[in-house]
């Protein structure tokens, strides 16, 4: 599958217009209208919601008493929640936290995945079968539940959040690197390596995960909604973060408690964490549609 | 086949010890305790509480004396919010509830899933394609608890078809059953259309079609097998998920089902209660996933040399 993959250096020579798979897939991916939208939504949205930090008008975790719940008008385009905090204010900020949350968590599972993949797939043989035994049972466990327990036991706080939610979400990751390093092992470079007399190792960590790197962004991109729906569904459980922070989880929840009186409530963050996760959907599988990592869309 | 079933029971079987055992060590570093909360309490009646609940031994006692009463008798231990209840009669009687739920939302995601893909994949790229397809996609981005509220807001509230809650009428399961089983649904319509696009331009299939095989015949006899295979691998986590899901689902709708003890227990630091929510989860999903392998080794005749 990945024999004729380009490596990070070649890419980086090569210039010559239309050659390069890296910029076949760059026009592919443009002709994909519904990735180039979702990736546009996403650039707009993340620049709004930290600017939201800056510039907004209304402070999101500013009460009003007085004002009370009040539905979209001029002054509050989203309305205001029952305490009168401005809705809009507060979606943006719920994004920020989401959107870090999703990003730090990627982050934390990318690490995970690509080192406990490379290993597994450079090294070979019976430790090879052992890991990838572990990653299937670990795979068949009701993971969330844990990560629900790891909240309990140390504590709701936010980086504990993302990292216990990185610690579950790297498994997909890990057979990847280890098929990809699987069929680069087999290439003369790592053979000229090994002749020169280079150590496990340096191997793994300076020739064979650079290589990958690639295709590990590009199934970053997928992990992204997924880990911001982790992080959603344990704000909405009430686990997550606590006010008066605000995720698109903990709104979703609050907003779904008095969506008989004010349903903007809970339709603007639907909205807002819907449109994220299509948008981020779209363009990652556009991207890897773009590469043909595999072959074809299930 | 029955060595495939036993070795694989055989696997199971470590997994789940030491599940139960990081689950024990990792709720005994749980901090404050369900006794904290309430109020006037002298220490001689906490003392007498930590007694009755042997939290006074030692961990690696207590630890033993649990794994020794569950795997004996299968005693989970007793409730430490819910006083005088043991955890095995709560569960006994939401678990059922939860599992009703949880195979009301899979049969509805294989019966709309299945349907929609084999009818997607019979009219490839056209308007019977297209459509079910974008919903599908549609359907994989949003997670339950917006489709939950919405549906409640839209047909509940709204509409008033249904009761926003509770759990008491044949009508109540529909939109808990359709919530949790709506992104498994979309996501198997996908497997399916996928699988049997895969079959259906085999030559096998021709052959069928030139023999004057009637469609019906092609896609019944012929196709479904091996189109449907990798629907059937997907069961495993599909299962796993609406473990998960059900937690959700429940909250939403307020069903009384094992969920919720599970989500309070997180609350009121009920370690025994959580400890055996998270047991019971543990072997559902083991369980479930076991039976899932083994319907993919019947259906499919190559994995068994393997």
């Amino acid at each position: 599958m990945s024999a004729e993959f380009p490596t990070v250096t070649q890419h980086a020579g090569e210039i010559e217009p239309g050659h390069s798979l890296w910029q076949d897939a760059w026009l592919r991916l443009r002709q994909n209208k519904l990735a180039v939208i979702g990736g546009i939504f996403v650039a707009i949205l993340t620049i709004a919601c930290f600017l939201s930090l800056l510039i907004a008008p209304h402070a999101y975790e500013k009460t009003h008493f007085a004002l009370g719940a009040t539905a979209p008008s001029a002054a509050h385009w989203l309305g205001t929640d029952i305490l009168g905090r401005d809705m809009l204010a507060r979606t943006l900020f719920g994004g920020c936290i989401s959107l870090s949350v999703g990003l730090a968590a990627t982050l934390v599972s990318v690490i995970i995945g690509v080192l406990y993949g490379a290993i597994s797939g450079y090294i070979g043989g019976r430790l090879d079968v052992v890991m990838m035994r572990i990653v299937d049972i670990v795979y068949s466990l009701p993971f969330v539940v844990f990560v629900i327990l790891i909240l309990v036991v140390f504590g709701q706080h936010i980086i504990l959040m993302f990292m216990a939610i990185g610690a579950v979400s790297w498994l997909d990751m890990a057979r990847i690197v280890r098929a990809q390093v699987m069929s680069l092992k087999r290439q003369e470079f790592v053979e000229a390596a090994i002749a020169l007399g280079l150590r496990r190792r340096r191997i793994i960590l300076r020739h064979m995960i650079p290589n990958v790197l690639g295709i590990v962004a590009i199934y970053a991109t997928l992990i992204v909604p997924s880990v911001m729906l982790l992080e959603a569904f344990l704000s909405f459980l009430g686990l997550g973060v606590q006010a008066p922070m605000s995720s698109w989880g903990t709104l979703l929840n609050d907003g779904r408690m008095s969506m008989e009186e004010y349903p903007w409530l809970l339709i603007f963050p639907s909205v807002f964490f819907s449109l994220t996760l299509f948008s981020l959907n779209f363009l990652g599988d556009g991207l890897r549609d773009a590469l043909d990592v595999r072959a074809s869309k299930d | 086949m029955l060595r495939f079933i036993l070795k694989r029971i055989l696997q199971a079987i470590p997994v789940l010890f030491i599940v139960a055992t990081a689950t024990f060590f990792l709720l005994h570093k749980m901090p404050g305790g369900p006794f904290d909360t309430e109020k006037a309490m002298t220490p001689e009646m906490k003392k007498q509480l930590e007694a009755y609940y042997g939290l006074d031994k030692p961990v690696g006692r207590q630890y033993v004396d649990y794994m020794k009463r569950l795997i004996l008798h299968g005693d989970l231990g007793m409730s430490q919010k819910y006083f005088g209840w043991s955890v095995n009669e709560l569960l006994a009687n939401s678990l059922p509830i939860s599992m009703e739920l949880g195979l009301e939302g899979m049969v509805f995601a294989l019966f709309f899933g299945l349907l929609a893909g084999i009818l997607a994949s019979l009219r490839k790229n056209t308007a019977g394609d297209y459509i079910p397809m974008s919903i599908a996609t549609l359907g994989i981005c949003i997670p339950s608890f917006v489709t939950g509220p919405i549906l409640i807001l839209v047909f509940a509230i709204w509409l008033g078809w249904f009761n926003s809650s509770g759990w008491f009428f044949p009508r109540d399961r529909i939109l808990p059953a359709a919530t949790l089983g709506l992104y498994y649904m979309a996501y198997i319509s996908r497997l399916a259309r996928g699988g049997m696009l895969e079959i259906l331009n085999q030559d096998f299939i021709r052959t069928a079609r030139a023999k004057g095989a009637s469609e019906w015949r092609v896609v019944w006899r012929h196709s479904l097998r091996g189109g449907l295979l990798s629907v059937v691998t997907f069961l495993g986590p599909a299962v796993s998920g609406i473990v998960t899901g059900s937690l959700v689902v429940e909250t939403i709708f307020n069903i009384p089902g094992a969920a919720r003890f599970f989500v309070r227990a997180a609350f009121d630091r009920d370690g025994p209660m959580l400890m055996g929510t998270t047991l019971v989860y543990a072997v559902l999903v083991v369980v479930m996933n076991l039976l899932a392998d083994i319907v993919s080794v019947w259906m499919n005749p190559k994995l068994r040399f393997e």
